[in-house]
């Protein structure tokens, strides 16, 4: 393998990692000043800043790797759909109250695995994000797991939000196993894991979640993939419209 | 809390560094003593004020009347004899 | 906290004689001590108040949470308004030591019982607009936060000191984003002129009616809630804010500011107290969209509160039940 394929394929998988923080630190973001209780509002805006701030550590390096020609505002601001990396299931929007929590939840069990993995590392730089990362993915999943757990066996309205919003996301998760070429090259080289390694682990958190929460586990025969080639939802492109609407408007601008 | 109705309040106390005790800093609301938990880390920690958290439930705590301050407390001002200075011994005498 | 009984035997006069004695000695009143009626309603009227124009406060900013232009300043602006959801709480807190719910303030404030501050119910139009409310709006609040540290009420006071203490990066970072926008593209210096020239006359009328005029005042003062003047605490804000203005090259709207030596101090034009009268009455240009964003953020939880409540509750049972299994 060249070099810089190996340095390309390094840029795609920092991209997946910075785009999934980004992506889901901004549908939290949205929360803000809208939560059902007021200390709620506070703890979904402390994840967001912890996914925003980890997009950021990610997307710099990122930046590096590329060779300097963009920077993380650059990548982040200026990349359109086709070209982002992150599962669909992080792009989904907020719905209610038990969508976003179940969407988190999913999310942080796989992120802990994740970052428990990557915090080994043959990459010192990713190592070294990946246990500060997993601190914090650590207390986000303590958050989620916590509420899905008061949701399913709080009252029956909850308990239906919280199975419906199960049913709505499951078929998203299976992308967050699903390896390809670039996982296989990272695995190679010592850098990441292969991501279906932790499915049991990750099965198994989430079950036990879900067995106190007394709620069901899908028996979901649908699945949809693609956002780690860039082939989203439709979701995407309205929130990218949004976020990005100040740099793409005055490209000249410093902020 | 719809009809009216909060969540139970709670009492936040921090310790601050290794070494110190807990200090009062403030209450939250919270349906549980876990979510208590969490809501004092987020809302009473968001610059490292702590290294540890109690949170008690406002109703736990049994406090002292105000109008008793007097009867409870004013009798300590006379006992000087409880202070090291009532004491009176030689400058030349150390490690007294 | 707890409530406590009222004990003792001494006159309605007496307690009211000590109650200004220790106000006057610079003593703090605390939630279980005697106080008048009329302060502990005048408390709860201005505390809530405070609390629910942090609340309110953090609708207008939150619009640009999800447009903000960069990485740093998306986790800038939500790490204040996160903030002032905190200060939100730390309020409803002190006004609670008092006998009155969060829920029966958060009701009085949608069914349009209660007021907040002002300058909420202008809409925030440009990014420029972020930089003005943190430079003037939070510059404003925390001169009169920090006349409030000294307020008499013990966890008012306590509370006031902490939110000065976190709010500090509040006026800085406002003001960051108007040098970015003032010395930036000639876009950008309109945006910062605009915002200046729209939030220049709301934030002056943030610290409530002249002296003169103001109903609360006097009795306010004597009971050591309020400290300055609502006019000298205008003044002060005016006389630190007109340089900073002339360092970003941008033109205040009020022609008839201009320095008098004699006083040492900036005179200025006459406020339009018949808008703020308007505004706070609920006229302004943003108050429905406040409101109706508030009662449904609030309507909207209610599901959640109860299913938390109705877990929280089982979980006590449970806990109760295991104890007695035990036994």
């Amino acid at each position: 393998m060249t070099v810089e394929a190996q340095r390309e394929a390094l840029f795609e998988y920092l991209l997946r990692l910075g785009d999934n923080a980004l992506i889901l630190g901004h549908r939290l973001s949205e929360w803000c000043g809208k939560g059902p209780v007021l200390e709620e509002d506070i703890a979904l805006s402390n994840i967001a800043l912890d996914l925003v701030g980890q997009s950021t550590l990610w997307l710099e390096f990122a930046a590096t790797v590329e060779g300097g020609a963009r920077d993380a505002d650059a990548l982040a601001f200026k990349r359109d759909v086709l070209d982002w990396r992150n599962f669909l299931l992080v792009e989904q929007p907020n719905g209610d109250f038990a969508h976003t929590i179940v969407r988190q939840f999913l999310f942080d069990c796989f992120h802990v695995e994740l970052l428990q993995a990557l915090s080994k590392s043959a990459n010192q730089e990713i190592a070294g994000i990946a246990s500060k990362a997993l601190k914090e993915a650590l207390y986000h999943r303590r958050h989620s797991g916590q509420w899905v757990i008061r949701l399913g066996d709080g009252t029956e309205e909850s308990h239906a939000r919280a199975q419906a919003a199960l049913d709505a996301l499951w078929g998203y998760t299976r992308e967050l196993f699903e390896g390809d070429a670039i996982d296989e090259m990272m695995m190679q080289a010592g850098i990441a894991p292969d991501p279906g390694d932790f499915e049991e682990n990750w099965k198994q958190a989430v079950g036990a979640v879900l067995a106190e929460a007394t709620l069901t586990v899908p028996d979901a025969n649908w699945s949809i993939g693609g956002g780690k080639k860039g082939i989203h939802s439709e979701h995407l492109g309205f929130l990218l419209a949004e976020m990005q609407f100040l740099p793409r408007a005055y490209p000249d601008a410093q902020w | 809390m719809t009809a009216g109705h909060d969540w139970p309040l709670w009492e936040v106390f921090i310790r601050a560094r290794e070494g110190l005790s807990h200090k009062h800093v403030g209450s939250l609301h919270a349906s549980d003593a876990e979510m208590a938990l969490q809501h004092a880390r987020d809302v009473y920690t968001r610059r490292r004020e702590g290294e540890s958290i109690w949170v008690v439930q406002s109703t736990d705590i049994v406090a002292s009347a105000p109008a008793d301050k007097e009867s409870l407390f004013d009798p300590a001002d006379s006992k000087i004899y409880r202070h090291p200075t009532f004491y009176e011994v030689p400058d030349e005498v150390e490690c007294l | 906290m707890v409530q406590s009984q009222i004990t003792g035997n001494a006159s309605e006069a007496d307690e009211a004689a000590r109650f200004q004695s220790k106000v006057d000695r610079e003593i703090k009143i605390e939630p279980r001590d005697w106080m008048p009626e009329g302060y502990r309603k005048t408390l709860v009227r201005q505390i809530s108040q405070h609390a629910h124009s942090e609340i309110v406060g953090m609708l207008p900013e939150g619009c640009w949470v999800t447009r903000a232009p960069s990485l740093r300043r998306k986790v800038q602006l939500l790490a204040k308004i996160q903030d002032e959801g905190g200060h939100g709480l730390y309020l409803y807190s002190a006004a609670e030591t008092l006998g009155t719910s969060r829920a029966e303030m958060i009701d009085a404030l949608h069914e349009g019982r209660a007021k907040y501050s002002n300058i909420f119910n202008y809409p925030v139009l440009s990014w420029a607009d972020i930089g003005a409310i943190g430079w003037l709006v939070d510059g404003a609040a925390i001169i009169n936060q920090i006349a409030l540290c000294r307020c008499s009420y013990g966890p008012y006071a306590r509370a006031m000191e902490r939110i000065c203490r976190e709010e500090s990066f509040h006026q800085r970072q406002g003001y960051e984003i108007m040098m970015s926008m003032a010395f930036g593209t000639k876009d950008q210096k309109r945006m910062a002129q605009s915002a200046l020239d729209r939030w220049w006359w709301p934030s002056l009328m943030m610290f409530g009616p002249s002296d003169r005029e103001s109903a609360h005042s006097s009795q306010s003062m004597q009971w050591k809630i309020k400290r300055v003047s609502n006019d000298d605490l205008r003044q002060q804000f005016i006389d630190m804010t007109v340089p900073q203005a002339d360092y970003l090259g941008l033109k205040m709207p009020d022609p008839d500011l201009k320095w008098n030596e004699e006083r040492g101090h900036y005179d200025f034009g006459a406020i339009d107290w018949a808008e703020l009268k308007r505004v706070v009455s609920g006229d302004g240009p943003c108050n429905k969209e406040r409101m109706t964003a508030r009662v449904k953020a609030h309507e909207d939880g209610a599901w959640v509160r109860e299913a938390a409540a109705a877990y929280g509750e089982k979980q006590r049972l449970r806990k109760q039940a295991a104890k007695i299994a035990a036994e």
